[in-house]
């Protein structure tokens, strides 16, 4: 295998990655909606902590995301 | 059969300088006037406009001023509860911060192609997202050495460390901390770059399926259009959450630096 066709590859395997932050993603809304339909009156104040939940399991896939334009374009 | 057309999804990130600007040049640093300033410009005018326009001070507000109220508000209220009393004074940043960044988004995201004018988005640039996240970053490390000296170091050894693991959390906190502005202006500007590459392959598969004859067109350009459609409502809403999660990291920040923990 030449060194091109790993990297291209890679990049594949590097969207795997993406994939997965979509669970990851999905998870933080799910809970928190299941959270949020038990104890309603809590559910406003914890808006912050739920994006800051979605933010970090975001840039998980965002991190793969780079890593696969890294592989194709540089 | 027509010519194969080839959309390349980069093109729309390329910076170019404009009104023949290309050699204006500063101590040897190139500093010409880019589509890139030249959006920057846009939305730090569409943001005076609008923050101007509302600041009548009616005591019955109209509904522009509500508008613009509604944004402090929010601002105020998300840098009451994560900062608490000390985060007034930060109100004024976080929210020329959030709005910037906000205009920044939805003008990159405006159909204005149709009238021929191309909007930029200049917050899929980490050079641009990059600076936002360092001014935040400094602040907070100005802050927080100012106010609470080197006493600030406290903030990698959380309360009820163990002595024996204190090295090894002092290491892991201070990786975490170091590595903020960077996840930081990462994250909006990927968000940005990557829904504005899907926009534009979506609309390849629309213009190349059309290209290749009515059957291809139904089978995959229609599909297409129809999934773009989508894709752009769900822009509009990352548009809006990165805008959010970006200040609202920065309010989290900056309650370290006031209150460390």
């Amino acid at each position: 295998m030449d060194a091109e066709a790993a990297k291209l590859l890679g990049a594949g395997l590097a969207a795997i990655g993406a994939g997965l932050a979509s669970i990851g993603v999905g998870n933080v809304f799910a809970k928190f909606l299941e959270g949020a339909l038990r104890n309603p009156g809590a559910a406003d104040g914890q808006q912050g902590r739920l994006f800051i939940g979605f933010a970090g399991a975001e840039l998980l896939g965002l991190l793969s995301f780079v890593i696969a334009a890294l592989l194709i374009f540089k | 059969m027509a010519a194969e057309a080839k959309v390349d999804p980069m093109h729309q990130f390329a910076i170019e300088p404009l009104f023949g600007s290309g050699n204006w040049a500063i101590a040897g640093h190139n500093v010409a006037f880019t589509n890139s300033a030249l959006w920057m410009a846009i939305a730090t005018l569409a943001l005076v406009v609008f923050v101007g326009g509302g600041l009548k001070r009616e005591t019955v507000p109209g509904r522009w001023q509500m508008a613009v109220e509604s944004f402090t508000g929010f601002i105020d209220n998300m840098l009451a509860t994560n900062v608490g009393p000390a985060g007034k004074k930060y109100v004024p940043y976080i929210f020329s911060l959030f709005m910037f960044i906000l205009f920044a988004n939805f003008l990159g995201l405006m159909p204005l192609g149709v009238f021929g004018v191309h909007p930029f988005t200049f917050t899929s640039h980490f050079s641009a997202t990059g600076v936002l996240s360092v001014l935040s970053f400094s602040i907070v490390l100005i802050v927080g050495f100012a106010k609470h000296k080197l006493h600030f170091f406290s903030l990698f050894v959380p309360h009820g460390t163990p002595a024996a693991m204190a090295p090894a959390i002092f290491v892991v906190e201070l990786i975490s901390f170091l590595v903020r502005p960077f996840s930081l202006g990462l994250r909006l500007f990927v968000a940005m770059m990557a829904g504005h590459v899907l926009l534009e392959v979506l609309s390849s598969f629309v213009i190349s399926g059309g290209n290749a004859g009515p059957i291809l067109f139904a089978v995959a350009g229609l599909p297409s259009f129809v999934l773009m459609v989508g894709i752009c409502a769900l822009e509009m809403l990352v548009c809006g959450i990165q805008a959010y999660v970006f200040a609202l990291l920065t309010c989290v920040y900056l309650n370290d630096a006031e209150n460390l923990h």
